[in-house]
């Protein structure tokens, strides 16, 4: 992959294995997965000892060490293979690993990461709630203060992982404002209960869970009482972002290997359905997009590899965009498999439905149109513009 | 460019109100104006690091230390000192 700016072997290698792992191990059962339910956890095993788990974390942790671009290129392997699958890389090792590694205390870090990158304890993000989705400032599960420990009471719902994870960062409201925690799943007091019927993601253990007076020690507690939401909420779904941009482009160029490889195999009135022209403008449609979503998302990681502060912006910009291109293209594939598009024997029919969940999760597109609106009626006014 | 006005460059080059006679002091607390947004307490910390080499470090994450002009470059003062 020669059009990545910064190159590197070692990294490049690490790719490409995964590329292979994904084509082999996750790809031909994303079906299956999706059938049974349940990312079954011989595969998790598998991707942590080949390190997956931490793939971005520090090697001292035990994690891969990959850098944000070539984390994103890996990311993309798993998008494309299995949505249910990528997204145990961006809960477990983006959301949750990625914001312990920026803002946990040498402690927590030692404690958790090397857990994390070996697959002992999965970690799940719980923000969101029965009645609390994307105004996640408002969160209604509570923490108390009782002597030096923290009680925490609530419900989240829509949690991805959960149902399997063995420890939650769990957002609350309290005293002092949104503060987070790290609640392990042998407390007394949390249950977790999957929720079936979902459109997509089936997968993924997305679930409940239940705290009532959960009791936590103040080693727990993510920086400070009140940072919750400003730091780390803010962090993890910059974070999510990254990971869910990378992993619409891997779903969009998925849809776009399969509309094409289906029009150069499939014939209608004599010809294969490559040599309509209505056909090639879907075709160059996808294509340009997907090559358009790359370079964002290229982009994107290369300045949060500088720590540059416009990377949060242009995640975004990555993650509204890929995650709408992976919608717009899915449909397309699916419009030309026609009626074999509408089933399941066809992996078309499953991108579809995964698309659609891509344009809700870390804040839906509606969100980030507000959040690069604002960033372009900043920097793109002419004061001296006449009306 | 002196500290101060570096950090109000990069304020003003973030604000989210787009009304031109919209202003504030080097005391004003630009979160509770509603001139920023929680993205923004964010790509500060990215900025201070950045751009002054300094490590924001989890027990610095009150808002008190980011909500205004002078509170941002005090923070970055004493951590220079420190």
């Amino acid at each position: 992959m020669t059009n990545i700016p910064s190159y590197d072997a070692k990294q490049q290698e690490i790719v490409e294995a995964a590329k292979e792992f994904a084509a082999k191990e996750v790809r031909p059962y994303a079906g299956q997965f999706e059938e049974n339910e349940a990312i079954p956890r011989e595969l998790i095993d598998k991707m942590a000892q080949k390190g997956y788990l931490g793939a971005c974390l520090p090697e001292e942790y035990g994690g891969l060490g990959l850098d944000p671009v070539y984390y994103g290129l890996f990311t993309e392997e798993f998008g494309k293979g299995c949505a249910s699958t990528r997204a145990i890389l961006t809960v477990h090792t983006s959301l949750v690993g990625e914001t312990l590694l920026r803002w946990g205390t040498e402690e927590q870090k030692k404690k958790w990461l090397p857990k994390m990158c070996s697959g002992e304890k999965i970690g799940c993000f719980g923000l969101t709630e029965p009645d609390v989705g994307t105004d996640a400032k408002s969160v209604r599960t509570t923490y108390r203060k009782q002597g030096d420990k923290y009680i925490i009471n609530g419900t989240k719902k829509w949690i991805t992982l959960s149902d399997i994870a063995d420890f939650f960062l769990i957002v609350t409201n309290g005293e002092k404002g949104v503060s987070a925690f790290l609640v392990e799943r042998e407390m007394a007091g949390v249950k977790t209960t999957p929720i079936k019927g979902l459109l997509a993601g089936r997968a993924a253990h997305i679930a409940f869970i239940e705290l009532e007076n959960v009791e936590v020690p103040p080693e727990n507690l993510l920086t400070k009482e009140g940072s919750g939401f400003t730091y780390i909420v803010n962090t993890a779904l910059d974070y999510g972002r990254y990971s869910i941009a990378w992993g619409g482009l891997g779903l969009a160029q998925e849809a776009l290997e399969a509309m094409v490889s289906y029009s150069r195999k499939r014939k209608q009135f004599g010809k294969k359905l490559y040599n309509f022209q209505l056909v090639q403008g879907i075709i160059g449609d996808a294509v340009t997009k997907v090559h358009c979503g790359r370079a964002l998302c290229l982009r994107a990681g290369e300045l949060r590899k500088k720590l540059d502060a416009n990377a949060v912006m242009e995640s975004t910009i990555a993650k509204y965009y890929t995650s709408k291109i992976a919608m717009e293209i899915t449909t397309d594939a699916v419009q030309i498999h026609g009626g074999n598009g509408c089933y399941n024997k066809f992996p078309v029919e499953r991108l579809f439905r995964e698309a659609k969940i891509l344009e809700i999760i870390e804040g839906t597109s509606q969100v980030q149109q507000e959040i690069i609106a604002n960033y372009g009626l900043r920097q793109y006014y002419r004061p001296d513009y006449q009306v | 460019m002196e500290l101060k006005e570096k950090i109000r460059k990069f304020i003003e080059a973030n604000l989210v109100v787009f009304e031109d006679e919209a202003e504030f002091t080097d005391s004003d607390n630009i979160f509770e104006m509603g001139f920023v947004n929680s993205l923004f307490a964010m790509k500060l910390v990215s900025f201070i690091e950045q751009e002054f080499g300094i490590e924001v470090d989890n027990e610095d994450l009150e808002i008190s230390n980011f909500n205004s002009v002078d509170r941002i470059v005090g923070y970055i003062e004493n951590k220079k000192a420190a």
